[in-house]
């Protein structure tokens, strides 16, 4: 028996939230007295796989095949159930990431697992009784389910799991995995990444503007800020719809949920809508120039006053601030 | 060309979320169910691929006779039939059997699914669907286009995008940006009503996992107003209390 995590990476470095799933992946291991194996697939730099001894990873197993190097769900699937096989293992873990979305429902399949995804905490685990607990009604409130399956295959949230590390040695080895044609199920012509920002799904501050903005045209105040605080973009649905933000950049109810550290709503009035898909954050900041707006409901601080004229300050305030070091 | 599309019946998005039954099931008094967004999404780049004599859409739901007023509005947006599994959708496996069971002899060109559920967000059907059948699926996609017997796919990655190409048949969930979504216009809805809409008997299936209980987020405690002037104590308190800068 053993607790399998496996690990994408950006090129040749891990993604913080590798890091993450492993701490979590070690946690679960722990739990049923058993050990972790770390799976990476791609190339990853072996010095980096190396470190993962110190988040909890027994052994790392490393699968570098040219038919892999684009991501393809069927082929990644079958590669993990392969060494979910010779691992025997009964738990496996991976980042609820869009490629995770992509595989792990047929990885769930193959191993005959019931598949428990966007998770953000520990299962509990009483002898045989297994449950967790994951967001439903996006992000309005929480779900605890009871799997009685003998296999679970489980994605966690970025972001929400604290990392947690030692000092301790892994051993890598590499895995031949068998990849056949009939794995390779569409070809991938070309990846896009519109720039090298932190996507929001993994953000830890996030600056967000709404209609109190009153037009594309002021969205520099957004962008000012957001380079001060170092946080990604996010807008509200008015403002996507609009075509003011492009839809990438929506939080909410029907956008993206998010669960940064720290949330900051510029002359967003906290819709139910919206606030479903920010309710993960750790700490809300709110600018409104309505004290009765909804957003305060659910902030931890704020300020009433008009966004236009607050956010010039609050920048200025933050230079001064980080410049003092 | 004929295009599945798979539908599910949700909670409108400004319903105030509540558990009954000592919160262990979802509270439906008083709650609006509508066609989730996400499938409308996918029901209208079904229509718009099909429309002017180029195909069929099917739509098809698993659940209880008091969705169909869901499933007419989506012949009203103008799906050319219906079929309704008639059983509660346990979870994403259990439905994906029960629409794969129903798909497996009819030679869909393609089948689409909304990215997600707005009540359940498990985002699981296409990719359980496209195992079960062992036909390509891709997950959140932005962009669909068809080229003869392929069709170019824009899936959403982490910052970014990639092109894909596939051969028909393929399975895709659609995520915004695949199309707008239409609304019924009054010879759709006129028309909907004496659409086929086939109802049919569930596979037996069980399913693993159960929920056994809800929980509502507590309500937090009032926010820590601070006045324009004061940018400062609020940088203070993001940095010494809240520890997030």
């Amino acid at each position: 028996m053993s607790v399998l995590v496996y690990l994408e990476n950006t090129g040749a470095q891990l993604k913080k939230s590798a890091f993450e799933a492993v701490s979590y992946a070690k946690a679960v291991a722990d739990q049923i007295n058993t050990n972790l194996i770390a799976l990476s697939i791609g190339n990853a730099d072996p010095s980096g796989l190396a470190t993962l001894g110190n988040y909890g990873a027994t052994k790392v197993l490393a699968v570098s095949n040219d038919q892999l190097n684009q991501f393809s769900n069927s082929a990644y699937a079958s590669v993990i159930e392969q060494v979910a096989k010779q691992e025997s293992a009964d738990i496996v873990i991976l980042v609820n990431t869009f490629n995770a979305k992509n595989l792990a429902p047929e990885l769930a399949l193959k191993l005959d697992a019931a598949l428990i995804n966007a998770v953000s905490s520990l299962p509990s685990i009483k002898g045989d009784l297994f449950s967790i607990k994951r967001a439903v009604f996006s992000g309005k409130a929480f779900a605890e389910v009871q799997v009685s399956s003998a296999k679970k295959v489980i994605t966690l949230n970025p972001n929400t799991f604290e990392i947690s590390s030692g000092d301790s040695s892994t051993v890598i080895e590499a895995f031949n995995a068998q990849v056949s044609d009939a794995d390779l199920k569409y070809n991938v012509k070309e990846t896009i990444k519109a720039s090298n920002k932190v996507p929001l799904p993994e953000a830890e501050i996030v600056v967000s503007g709404g209609r109190g903005l009153k037009g594309p045209e002021n969205w520099h105040l957004i962008e000012d800020l957001a380079v001060a605080l170092g946080g990604v973009l996010a807008c509200s649905k008015p403002v996507s719809d609009a075509g003011w933000r492009p839809h990438e950049e929506h939080v909410g109810q029907t956008g993206i949920t998010i669960s940064p550290n720290l949330y900051v709503a510029v002359g967003i009035s906290g819709a139910i809508q919206h606030i479903a898909g920010v309710s993960s954050s750790k700490t809300i900041v709110a600018i409104n120039k309505d004290a009765d707006a909804p957003i305060f409901k659910v902030a931890d601080y704020g300020i009433v006053g008009d966004a236009l004229e607050v956010v010039p300050k609050l920048i200025e305030v933050i230079k001064q601030y980080k410049a003092k070091g | 060309m004929n295009i599945l599309v798979c539908i599910s019946n949700v909670p409108d998005t400004t319903t105030k979320v509540t558990f009954a039954n000592n919160d262990t099931e979802f509270n439906t008094a008083g709650v609006q169910y509508i066609l989730n967004p996400y499938d409308e999404i996918a029901l209208s780049k079904a229509i718009e691929l099909t429309e002017g004599g180029k195909g069929k859409v099917t739509v098809i739901h698993v659940g209880d006779v008091s969705t169909e007023p869901t499933i007419r509005k989506a012949l009203a947006t103008g799906a050319d039939d219906a079929v309704r599994v008639n059983t509660s959708p346990i979870d994403g496996l259990f439905v994906a059997k029960q629409i794969a069971a129903y798909a497996k002899d009819k030679a869909f060109d393609m089948i689409l699914t909304g990215r997600e559920s707005i009540d359940y967000n498990n985002g699981q059907v296409a990719g359980f669907l496209g195992a079960l059948l062992n036909i390509a699926s891709v997950s959140v996609i932005k962009s669909l286009s068809i080229e003869g017997s392929t069709a170019v796919l824009e899936r959403e990655i982490e910052g970014g995008k990639e092109v894909i190409g596939v051969n028909l048949p393929f399975i895709a969930s659609c995520a915004e940006g695949v199309a707008e979504p239409r609304i019924p216009n009054m010879r759709g809805i006129m028309s909907a009503r004496t659409k086929p809409l086939q109802v049919i008997e569930p596979v037996a299936e069980i399913s693993p996992i159960k929920t056994i209980r809800f929980e509502t987020p507590s309500a937090k405690s009032a926010a820590r107003i601070f006045s324009a002037d004061e940018a400062d104590k609020l940088i203070e308190a993001l940095h010494s209390e809240a520890k997030v800068l």
